[in-house]
């Protein structure tokens, strides 16, 4: 039997101190509670349903050196995640029913928090003919979410084809939206400063072409269109238009994107080269501004770990990306919750039950604290504060953006299907 | 001065007055019997090429071994982003050797940057050229030459008029340039076709143009930038004839110049395309000088971080 | 003694002192060199380079001859180059027939450690082999480090090692004088 937890004068949601009981998987009456219950005092911790994150790079297989499944999954429960989407960028790429399934496999032997594979939308993420997305949707994974992030579909065709085709499966395509040709070569924001710094530029221009030839496809076909990483005040504004219109799209940010700026290029240090890259301030009002009102619908980390001769190198020579599972929740609060953007019923439909319902897992995850629902719980303490040390991570790779800074809240535990991974801080 | 010399917008007045007047002083040891100077005995400088450029590492050389400098050069062909030896394992390898200054020449914009901010070497680090960033040594020749024309050798650029011609988007040296040319009081205007002009060049400290005709009547220095040939497949513009029709310097043009105004190149560089050859060749033209006044400018820099206990005048980074 | 705006400071030569000073040098170099020919003075800047002018000046209007006078920077030369930030170089002009076979006087306005005139002698070195090389000096204040003395002097002024002996000149400073600092109270 797995141990029972009564969770005591904890905050669900911020509101009001109230007890939990976690008992075979579920959550449960606290009036209910056995005497040898494991008793935790949550007092000032708030309770929130375990988070789903839709887009988590976890490397394996084919780049162990910078992650695997376990590695990244215990970093994921570490940060509160209790399911993660695993991104089809790996070596060889899943886009076949047998990849996705050796990706589900080990998350469930890893057992840290429940491992949903992303299927590719093209073979190899070539961009030039689709993928076996009803094999991967039919395979033991249940494939619901498609993309090849890290490249865009950048044909019209190809992508039409593929929004129109996961309709069969009530399958979502999450575009990386960038415009190939447009950044070419491209290394950091395209504004002022990459003028000066001599670094090729990512123009925003390159992201809002795609995410609004993408919703008119979307609307055109009729199909459900989901927006990665967005991260231009430009692409806010065509979310939302295309939202008003009545388009079946979904939109995420990323937390680097609330709290970064591309003035960080300017010291040249890789560790803040993330694709797409860090936007102006102006940028990240308008995407704080859209999560918070709701046109952008979740908060994914794009977790992307990278061994430290990948970072260690001059600027072009780096690899894109940066780890997000650790902090993405206290990023969150500081951006978010502290400023009065957000309340944490907000957060959780943010992180949690808006990312299972896009994801298709709303029936593990992604559901409320309450009697009856699966025990996949964190609890989070607002008032602890920080100070990030990367080699504190639980991931592989080391390649923190927020290294010394002093961020707020802590993870104090996480349950999953009633069963701790992570308490009072540390994995079980 | 601070430590190393990354980009000509590090230079104060008074540290881009000290260069020009220093290089003054150690322009005339060309004209002495024994072209050494003492300075920087037991010192050792490393000319670190990532890229091919056989005149700006002889330059480099000749003003390290001219203040008596042991030299060493280190062709790294082939850098990290062609999986070869990686930027840090190189640094690595040149602070064990014992460098006190690296003179360094990148493909990628910032590789100096990184070499000097990392903690992999504690030698000065000066930046010889990085990507489509800067080059601050080629920007302070420019301005020594410029001064011996149009400023009597003060080491002062007030009010003079100075246009930078060509392919400022993919130019370290019209960076670099615009940012010194800037601080020792010149007026710039960049003229270029619009699209090899960078996003956000209306926040730099200099006037753009795209009328090359109705900027040079005006100006004191004409400054052809290179053209590279791979850009003219990039379509940046239609045809080179266009260019040259519209953005190169040639006999008629220069008839429209000031009497007293100079024409130069970085080089190396593409005549017929940018420059015609009457032009290059005409007495306008600095373009020799030029590299003789790199001598002396890269003396006065690897004096001014090396001479001393530590870099002269200025604060410290 | 008369007053100086320098606190505590007091004068040792005033600006008559310094003028018939240099008038003996002058007087002296002629004297020893025979005459002006194949006379080269190089002033060591600052200071020295004035002093060389007027040495100049003086032999020019007892020989009715322009003796050639130029400047030489020591900085690059000194031993002391990399115990301190590095310096501004100060210029050096050589005169157009430069020092081969001439004789070189060289002009300096303090002769304390001799540290500066060895790096003066490797500097001209480097510049050319004269015939003979000089020193003239305004003030000797002893304490020498190494085995060099002064051929003309102004005026040897013993110190101790903690005094500071200043020169100010008419063209680069106010007025002529030379004054001793003593130690601060």
């Amino acid at each position: 039997m797995s141990t029972t937890y009564l969770i005591k004068n904890v905050s669900v949601l911020g509101g009001e101190p109230t007890d939990l009981l976690l008992r075979d998987g579920v959550v449960a009456d606290a009036a209910d509670a056995p005497a040898d219950a494991e008793t935790i005092d949550a007092t000032g911790l708030i309770a929130l349903p375990g988070l789903v994150d839709l887009h988590t790079h976890l490397r394996e297989p084919g780049r162990e050196d910078a992650e695997t499944v376990e590695t990244g999954t215990r970093a994921a429960a570490l940060g509160g995640f209790t399911a993660v989407h695993a991104m089809a960028n790996t070596e060889p790429v899943a886009d076949t029913a047998g990849v996705v399934e050796q990706v589900w496999r080990l998350g469930r032997e890893a057992g840290y928090c429940d491992v949903y594979p992303v299927g590719a939308v093209t073979v190899g993420l070539e961009g030039e003919r689709l993928a076996e997305l009803g094999a991967m949707a039919d395979s033991a994974a249940r494939v619901r979410v498609f993309s090849d992030d890290g490249k865009c579909v950048s044909d019209a065709v190809l992508m039409r084809r593929a929004l129109e085709y996961v309709k069969a499966f009530d399958g979502v395509v999450a575009q990386h939206a960038q415009e190939p040709r447009l950044t070419e070569g491209a290394q950091m924001n395209e504004g002022e400063l990459s003028g000066r710094l001599g670094l090729a530029g990512w123009p925003a221009v390159a992201e809002e072409a795609i995410i609004a030839r993408d919703v008119l496809l979307a609307q055109h076909v009729g199909s459900r269109l989901h927006v990665c990483h967005l991260s231009t005040a430009g692409s806010v504004d065509i979310v939302r238009w295309a939202k008003a219109k009545g388009v079946d799209v979904t939109a995420e940010a990323c937390p680097h994107h609330l709290l970064l700026t591309d003035e960080l290029a300017a010291t040249y240090d890789p560790i803040y080269k993330v694709n797409p890259p860090l936007r102006s301030a102006a940028d990240v009002e308008a995407v704080k501004a859209g999560l918070a009102d709701g046109t952008i619908d979740i908060v994914a980390t794009d977790h992307a770990p990278h061994p430290h001769e990948d970072k260690d190198c001059e600027w072009a020579a780096a690899a894109f990306g940066m780890l997000g599972l650790e902090t993405a929740l206290s990023i969150v609060q500081q951006t978010m919750v502290d400023t009065g953007l957000l309340d944490w019923a907000g957060v959780a439909e943010r992180m949690s039950y808006a990312p299972a319902r896009i994801g298709r897992v709303s029936d593990q995850h992604g559901r409320p604290v309450e009697v009856g629902e699966p025990a996949n719980v964190v609890l989070y303490d607002p008032g602890a504060t920080r100070t990030v040390d990367p080699a504190e991570s639980a991931s592989l790779s080391r390649n923190t953006p927020y290294r010394g800074m002093e961020l707020p809240g802590r993870v104090v535990a996480t349950f999953l299907r009633g069963r701790a991974t992570v308490l009072d801080g540390k994995l079980q | 001065m601070k430590r190393h010399l990354l980009s000509a917008g590090d230079l104060s007045r008074d540290d881009a007055e000290l260069i020009l007047t220093t290089a003054a002083e150690l322009r005339e040891l060309a004209d002495r019997p024994i072209k050494k100077l003492p300075a920087l005995r037991g010192r050792t400088v490393v000319n670190l090429f990532f890229e091919d450029s056989t005149r700006t590492r002889i330059s480099f050389e000749a003003a390290a071994k001219r203040l008596s400098a042991d030299v060493i050069n280190f062709a790294a062909k082939g850098s990290s982003l062609s999986k070869g030896e990686s930027l840090k394992d190189t640094a690595l390898t040149l602070e064990a050797m014992g460098a006190d200054a690296v003179v360094v020449r990148h493909g990628a914009s910032g590789a100096p940057h990184r070499l000097a901010n990392s903690g992999w070497v504690r030698s000065s680090v000066v930046n010889a050229g990085d990507g489509t960033h800067e080059h601050p040594t080629q920007a302070l020749l420019d301005a020594f030459t410029m001064t011996r024309h149009l400023s009597g050798g003060k080491p002062t650029l007030e009010g003079r008029r100075i246009a930078i011609v060509g392919d400022v988007l993919h130019s370290r040296v019209a960076r670099s340039n615009a940012l010194l040319l800037h601080t020792l009081g010149a007026e710039v205007t960049l003229v270029a076709p619009p699209t090899l002009l960078p996003v956000g060049v209306d926040s730099w400290p200099v006037e753009t143009s795209y009328d090359l005709d109705a900027v040079i009547p005006k100006a004191d220095a004409v400054m052809m930038l290179r053209v590279q040939r791979e850009r003219m497949h990039g379509g940046f513009f239609p045809t080179a004839r266009e260019y040259s029709r519209r953005y190169g310097l040639d006999g008629r043009r220069m008839a429209t110049l000031q009497d007293h105004t100079i024409v130069m190149h970085p080089g190396p560089m593409v005549r017929g395309m940018e420059i015609t050859a009457d032009v290059a060749d005409s007495e306008r033209s600095v373009i020799v000088e030029q590299v003789t006044n790199g001598v002396a400018v890269r003396m006065a820099v690897l004096y001014l971080l090396l001479g001393g206990s530590e870099p002269a005048v200025g604060g410290e980074e | 003694m008369p007053a100086h705006p320098d606190t505590d400071a007091r004068v040792v030569l005033d600006a008559g002192d310094i003028q018939r000073a240099l008038t003996r040098i002058s007087h002296e170099i002629l004297e020893r060199n025979k005459g002006a020919d194949d006379l080269v003075l190089l002033g060591i800047p600052s200071r020295g380079v004035p002093l060389a002018h007027r040495i100049a000046e003086r032999i020019a209007s007892v020989e009715g001859y322009a003796v050639p006078v130029g400047s030489l920077d020591v900085t690059m030369y000194r031993d002391d180059l990399r115990l301190k930030p590095a310096r501004a170089l100060l210029p050096t002009e050589i005169p157009p027939g430069g020092v081969d076979g001439k004789v070189v006087v060289l002009v300096d306005d303090v002769l304390f450690s001799g540290r500066t005139i060895r790096a003066a002698l490797d500097a001209l070195n480097d510049i050319g082999r004269p015939q003979a090389v000089r020193l003239a000096v305004l003030v000797d204040r002893g304490h020498r480090e190494l085995p060099i003395r002064a051929d003309f002097v102004g005026k040897n002024l013993p110190t101790s090692l903690v005094e500071r002996v200043k020169v100010t000149l008419d063209g680069i400073d106010d007025l002529d004088a030379v004054t001793i600092q003593g130690v601060p109270a």
